[in-house]
């Protein structure tokens, strides 16, 4: 497949960059990469590479810290087996070393990077290159040689004037979209899905309320584990958050500790994780696929070492992945598992196990996906997802 | 000349007489330099104070750089002895010390204490400060905060030495989030710096108001007085929010209260409401007084007076008080009501309207004129273009819309160097040239100048250009190290550095080689464009100038 491919040559390219100082191994050599592509299916646009056989510690080996949540990998160990792990774009949905924004999978995203492109951008433009250009007008007309005695002049109301009304004319054009825009932010269509993300000293943990109150934790992988599947290092994770494709996506962003800040720039979300703050943001996308963010808040030693993945799959992919998590779906699609919902599976693993059982024919059939309905489909969604409708609130705090 | 700057040329100078009385009488030289009273003597000892400090804080953003050349780590682990979390946490100390060292010991001690001690006295006519004495521990205080600073980087603050918090300090990374004593010598540091600062802003607007000479009316003040005043109205309202603020957190930290501790009834976001109610004028305290040093060198070297002075005036006030009411801007992603984000996004904007004013006036000012492009003219019209181009980046970063993305990015961090580094660094270094004759009795290379100039021109841009793009990418800042597609740009910045290391070079030659070689400066060698008091005395000027005081008409 050709976004495969290219995801590899990308690899390899990066291959002979040093290794990060926290993969202990040596530093991986530029022919490696093609020895991973040739083990790696590279034929399909999803890799299925089960999060069981990569169970991989979640913490460099070398840091004692006790953060990895330790209920989770055996969970993944014993359910995932059900579970695709979608291979990232190598344009969409993480940095290219290109000179603009990420490609933008939201509406809010499409509407902002529009507004920076389209009229942002060519306006701060144009301004510079007028004083850069009248700047050079004047050092060459009015240098010494050229104009040996200076005028006097010192003022001239007409200009004055027209230099302070002119920006003043132009900011109100910029501030009319940009308005728009934050009003737009604030205002998200009904939410087809909460989820609670909590940043902790260095990693992300998601709680899905609407789907039996399951969390699961997020650590950086190892530089070696996240080349072995075809991820970017430093942004790829072992437990990604997964949501489904087309649903309004509502986040309900903390911290256990200091501030953080869950960013993804391919959504053009962002918001501060606060203590003692439960702040909101909310995003939607079309577009299945990986998209990769960072901690984007100072919040010591590992800073760097806290990314986001966000993967976005089929309503059938997401509902295996809930259940193979020992979540439920709200509403129950009868067609998979077991009811169960009563209880929390999280708090229960074999239940869970029991319940994900069943699964993997759906997840697998839905490997193949294609883009689907959005969530306003009601064949699709009608009772699959919940909104909480309480706290429907514009604000953030 | 205009009706409304000072004319030096209608009344005597003074350097003739000054020469045999006691005015050139000069302590001895622990009595001159450790327990001064004269404002070009404590001018000298801040110019110095902030070349050291920005040696150090220069050389710190050196090894940043090297580290960030390429993905991955591997400078640190070396420095903090193969521990990689001591590494990272020294990364975390690195970007502190650095931010820190440049707003508060470099560019405030160079632009107030430095320039402006040495030069608002002179250019209002008066024989020195208002408090002199305040003036010597104003200076004497910002010594032991430096040195305070520095300690902080060898004693225990949470993973390794140092206090690893960032220049803002927010609150609770600052507090629990970060063990030892380091943080608390930091805090203190500030402490000194920022009283320090209050006190020169009490002297520099008693002075202003009070000491002005005979005619020497507000409306016909020097613009770089302007700026100074305009400036210290500015510490002095906002420094003491700042000290409340970090109290807070000392107190917090050592105390038991809970100011910022949302698990005891406060509110971290409030740390950061105060920290950038202080934290916003600060950034125009570093960038205004540069304006008036540009103003002067502008009109100097095109022998033209400014355009629109009055207009140059009140766009600093404008821009002064503006300052105050914009400060959440550095906080469009902590969870903000839309109503004030909307609020913010509007006034935040509203600041390029004085600041478009200056720019075209300086551009108008040029015009007409019959410039020289010596190398302060080089530095100021290097200014105004790189202060244009970091101002519209401003633009963008105020719509809160926007914001949401490059918040937090390397967008940012080049957007604030484009004003500050490539703005009122530049201003500094135009100062410098420009004032050197005047301060040292001497003239600079005007070789080794430009090639100052040029090669530290060239290398800023290369190493600040290039992290718009990657903070539009969404690499974040505060990181050292990042996602392979980050490598490129990062590795083109840190030629960028590079250069721009190698541009000091000349810098330093100069320093040494025009005062120990350099041709002998007359009392004005830039010539009829160079209008205030400053010109008037012979270069030095006599130890206490203006002792009988200049009529100005």
């Amino acid at each position: 497949m050709k976004t495969s491919l290219k995801l590899f040559a990308v690899a390899a390219a990066f291959g002979m960059a040093p290794a990060s100082a926290f993969a202990q191994a040596a530093a991986p050599a530029p022919a490696a990469a093609p020895a991973a592509a040739a083990t790696t299916p590279a034929q399909q646009p999803t890799d299925a590479i089960s999060a069981n056989s990569q169970a991989a510690p979640a913490q460099p080996a070398e840091i004692s810290l006790a953060n990895t949540g330790s209920e989770e990998p055996s969970n993944a160990s014993v359910l995932s087996s059900s579970v695709t792990r979608t291979l990232p774009n190598a344009t969409v949905g993480q940095p290219t070393g290109a000179l603009g924004f990420q490609p933008q999978v939201t509406p809010i995203g499409e509407e902002a990077s529009s507004f920076h492109n389209n009229i942002l951008l060519p306006l701060i433009t144009a301004i510079s290159v007028f004083v850069l250009a009248l700047l050079i007008y004047v050092m060459v007309r009015f240098r010494r040689s050229a104009n040996p005695v200076p005028s006097r002049t010192t003022h001239n109301t007409v200009l004055e004037i027209a230099w302070t009304l002119v920006p003043v004319l132009i900011l109100v054009a910029i501030a009319v979209p940009s308005i728009r825009l934050l009003a737009h932010q604030y205002s998200p269509p009904k939410a087809d899905l909460t989820i609670k993300a909590t940043g902790n000293q260095w990693y992300w943990t998601y709680t899905y309320p609407d789907n039996g109150d399951f969390e699961i934790v997020s650590n950086v992988l190892k530089d070696e584990d996240a080349k072995k599947r075809g991820e970017p290092r430093l942004l790829a994770v072992d437990e990604r958050m997964v949501v489904p494709v087309g649903a309004t996506v509502k986040m309900i962003v903390t911290s256990a500790d200091v501030i953080h800040s869950w960013g993804v720039p391919a959504f053009w979300a962002k918001i501060d994780a606060v203590p003692g703050r439960l702040n909101e943001t909310w995003f939607k996308t079309d577009r299945p696929g990986v998209y990769y963010g960072q901690c984007f808040e100072l919040c010591g030693a590992r800073h760097a070492y806290m990314p986001i993945a966000v993967e976005v799959v089929s309503r059938a992919q997401f509902a295996a992945w809930v259940a193979s998590k020992g979540g439920t779906m709200p509403g129950a699609p009868q067609s998979t598992s077991g009811d169960e919902t009563a209880t929390s599976p999280v708090t229960n693993p074999a239940a869970a196990a029991a319940a994900a059982g069943p699964v993997p024919t759906a997840g697998g059939s839905a490997t193949e996906t294609s883009p689907e309905p959005t969530g306003l489909n009601p064949a699709t969604g009608t009772p699959a997802v919940s909104t909480q409708g309480a706290t429907e609130s514009r604000r953030g705090n | 000349m205009t009706d409304t700057t000072a004319n030096a040329t209608h009344f005597q100078t003074h350097e003739a007489h000054d020469a045999h009385h006691d005015a050139d009488h000069k302590p001895g030289f622990f009595a001159r330099w450790f327990m001064s009273t004269n404002h070009k003597d404590i001018g000298t000892l801040y110019l110095i104070f902030a070349i050291i400090a920005g040696i150090i804080g220069g050389t710190i953003s050196g090894i940043m750089r090297a580290e960030l050349m390429e993905p991955g780590l591997q400078v640190l682990p070396q420095w903090a002895g193969g521990n990689i979390d001591e590494a990272a946490h020294l990364w975390n100390v690195l970007i502190t010390a650095h931010g820190l060292i440049m707003v508060f010991f470099m560019v405030m001690p160079a632009m107030i204490g430095g320039f402006g001690n040495w030069f608002v006295p002179i250019m209002i006519g008066a024989p020195d400060m208002a408090f002199p004495r305040m003036n010597n521990i104003s200076f004497w205080l910002i010594v032991p905060a430096f040195l305070l600073l520095l300690g902080s980087a060898f004693v225990p603050g949470g993973l390794g030495n140092g206090a690893g918090i960032g220049w803002t300090a927010y609150a609770p990374l600052s507090t629990s989030g970060s063990s030892g004593p380091s943080v608390d010598l930091a805090i203190f540091a500030l402490h000194l710096a920022g009283a320090s600062s209050i006190l020169g802003a009490i002297n520099f607007i008693t002075t202003i108001f009070n000491m002005r000479a005979p005619g020497m009316t507000l409306h016909k003040m020097p613009l770089f007085v302007w700026s100074v005043l305009v400036t210290a109205f500015l510490l002095l309202l906002s420094l003491p929010v700042l000290a409340g603020a970090i109290t807070m957190l000392l107190t917090d930290r050592n105390f038991g209260t809970h100011f910022f501790d949302a698990s005891g009834g406060g509110d971290p976001i409030l740390y950061q409401h105060l920290f950038w109610f202080f934290g916003h004028p600060e950034v125009y305290i570093m960038i205004l007084p540069g304006f008036g040093m540009v103003s002067h060198i502008i009109a100097t070297f095109s022998r033209k007076p400014v355009f629109g002075y009055l207009g140059m005036a009140y766009a600093m006030v404008a821009i002064g008080v503006i300052g105050f009411v914009v400060w959440a801007h550095h906080m469009f992603t902590v969870g903000m009501d839309v109503n004030t984000k909307m609020y913010f996004t509007a006034a935040t904007m509203v600041i390029a309207v004085p600041t478009g004013i200056k720019i075209f006036s300086w551009i108008a000012t040029m015009w007409g004129g019959s410039i020289s492009f010596q190398t302060p003219m080089m530095w100021a019209i290097g200014f105004i273009f790189m202060f244009t181009v970091g101002g519209v980046t401003g633009v963008v970063l105020a719509n809160g819309g926007i914001d949401n993305n490059v918040h937090d990015t390397y967008y940012v961090v080049a957007h604030f160097h484009y004003v500050l580094s490539l703005g009122a660094v530049f201003a500094l270094f135009a100062a410098w040239y420009y004032w050197f004759p005047k301060m040292f009795g001497k003239m600079y290379s005007e070789v080794l100048g430009q090639a100052h100039f040029w090669i530290f021109f060239i290398g800023v841009n290369v190493m600040f250009f290039p992290m718009h793009f990657l903070g539009m990418q969404g690499m974040q800042r505060r990181v050292p190290d990042y996602t392979d597609a980050y490598a490129h740009w990062n590795h083109v910045a840190t030629i960028g550095y590079m250069i721009m290391a190698a541009g000091m070079i000349p810098f330093f030659i100069n320093i040494f080689y025009s005062l120990a070689a350099g041709r002998k400066a007359e009392g004005n060698p830039w010539g009829e464009g160079a209008t205030t008091l400053e010109w008037t005395l012979s270069s030095p000027p006599p130890f206490h100038q203006f002792e009988t005081l200049p009529k100005i008409d």
